[in-house]
């Protein structure tokens, strides 16, 4: 119950921030994408299906805010986040390699299946306009962020497993 | 011990992700082919994100209008001075200018033409945030049914035309803007009544700060650069005679029959505060 609320207040506060502050704070017209990070994280620090609905959630949110069709977000994240969880066992928390690379797959990924299924199916072929201009300059400042954001998460989820670990200590 | 006869019970994660799949594409598939959305998600999430967004946005207003306010006194105080001339100068101005539109209605009245623009009934509202990738140029206004937004209401700002509201929740209006890669505009020339698409372009949009239009009927009516475009009168959503833009450039298509190009819109998209909306709707108007 404690990981649920931790986990709705992580999210709720990275959409908060993505779609206020840094849009204000974007380059040349690019912001970061936070909640493809938390999704990522969660996915590689605590598994699959931790990972599926956080994503699920994060995409829900975006759709019904801003999406042209509910599910479609949804469905993206919820697959980011589940393939992350099998990099679970690979994952220690001293290594910041894997998680950023994890991190920019899952950034580089969304934004293709994005601009392939509402771009490209709509005629719109310049992808290499579209690699330059969106996706590479949205990955740069996202991983940026990340550098930030990640120790964060990471931290919270430390100390989230060791209140759970004590708690559970207290009945055996 | 229960946590341990909760683990028991839950199912393999593969199948969550399959049941959760399935739902999506369903919500997906119905969304699409009945143009829905939301429902009463829209209800939920509209009361615990947009209160949020809103004190978020009014902080940073709140900030930058105090930054602001640390002008030094003496620019300010000569800039009083400057714009009290302008008044003087403005206020005989506008008396002119008030005899002409006397004299303008007059003549109106004389020849019982209807106004061109009527003046439409609007509501204001505040950009709260702004859609959350890089795709798509939506946002949300912190206006919504309670202040009785609907779909397909059009949004404007100065004098230009925004876009239109796509979706509404009780507190906020999620409205789709006319440089968004989607949104497709009938619009016309000013001076000629030549019809054409106007479309917004991520790509064009990026690179020089301006969309698309094509369509428009080559004819004898040499259309040039600078040539205003508004809503047209044919569009089944937008209210005719708004300003959507100027014409940037313009080339004759393969076709030899129609021209496109680019417009330059009449709205700043990046230093979007304040919208209004126009409570009335065009198809209201037909019924």
């Amino acid at each position: 119950m404690r990981r649920k609320i931790t986990l709705f207040f992580i999210i709720f506060i990275c959409f908060l921030l993505q779609t206020t502050v840094f849009q204000a704070l974007s380059f040349a017209g690019i912001s970061p994408n936070l909640l493809i990070v938390v999704t990522a994280a969660f996915g590689f620090m605590r598994g699959r299906k931790e990972g599926m609905w956080i994503g699920f959630f994060c995409g829900l949110l975006l759709d019904i805010f801003y999406g042209s069709m509910v599910g479609f977000n949804a469905l993206v994240y919820m697959y980011t986040g589940y393939i992350n969880g099998f990099f679970r066992k690979r994952f220690f928390p001293d290594d910041i390699k894997l998680p950023m690379i994890l991190i920019t797959a899952s950034d580089l990924s969304c934004n293709l299946v994005v601009y392939l299924f509402l771009f490209l199916m709509r005629g719109k072929f310049q992808i290499a306009y579209y690699f330059k201009r969106i996706i590479l300059p949205e990955l740069v400042y996202t991983i940026l962020v990340t550098v930030f954001l990640y120790f964060v998460i990471l931290k919270i989820n430390q100390k989230l497993e060791q209140i759970e670990k004590r708690s559970a200590g207290k009945f055996v | 011990m229960k946590v341990r006869r909760k683990s028991k019970i839950t199912m393999p994660s593969r199948y969550v992700l399959l049941i959760l799949t399935g739902i999506c594409v369903v919500v997906l598939f119905i969304s699409f082919t009945l143009n829905l959305s939301g429902g009463p998600l829209n209800t939920v999430a509209g009361y615990v994100f947009v209160p949020m967004q809103k004190g978020i946005n009014y902080v940073g207003t709140w900030i930058s209008d105090k930054s602001e306010n640390l002008k030094s006194m003496r620019a300010v105080l000569k800039e009083n001075e400057e714009l009290k001339a302008q008044v003087n100068q403005l206020t005989s101005d506008l008396n002119t200018i008030k005899l002409k539109q006397y004299e303008l209605d007059n003549l109106r009245e004389l020849w019982e033409l209807d106004q061109k623009y009527p003046s439409y009934e609007k509501v204001g509202a505040r950009v709260i945030s702004r859609s959350g990738n890089n795709w798509f140029s939506t946002f949300l206004i912190d206006k919504g049914t309670n202040d009785g937004i609907t779909v397909d209401m059009n949004v404007i700002a100065g004098s230009g035309l925004v876009g239109i509201v796509v979706d509404v929740g009780p507190n906020f209006a999620k409205v789709r803007s006319i440089i968004d890669d989607t949104s497709n505009v009938s619009g016309a020339t000013l001076t000629t009544s030549d019809y054409c698409i106007v479309n917004g372009n991520l790509q064009t949009m990026n690179e020089r700060q301006v969309i698309e239009f094509s369509g428009l009927k080559k004819g004898e009516n040499a259309i040039e650069t600078g040539e205003q475009i508004v809503t047209s009168n044919i569009s089944d959503r937008y209210l005719p005679g708004i300003l959507i833009g100027y014409i940037q450039d313009i080339q004759e298509n393969a076709n030899n029959l129609t021209c496109s190009g680019t417009i330059t819109p009449a709205v700043d998209f990046e230093h979007l505060d304040e919208v209004l909306v126009i409570l009335q709707k065009k198809q209201a108007e037909e019924e």
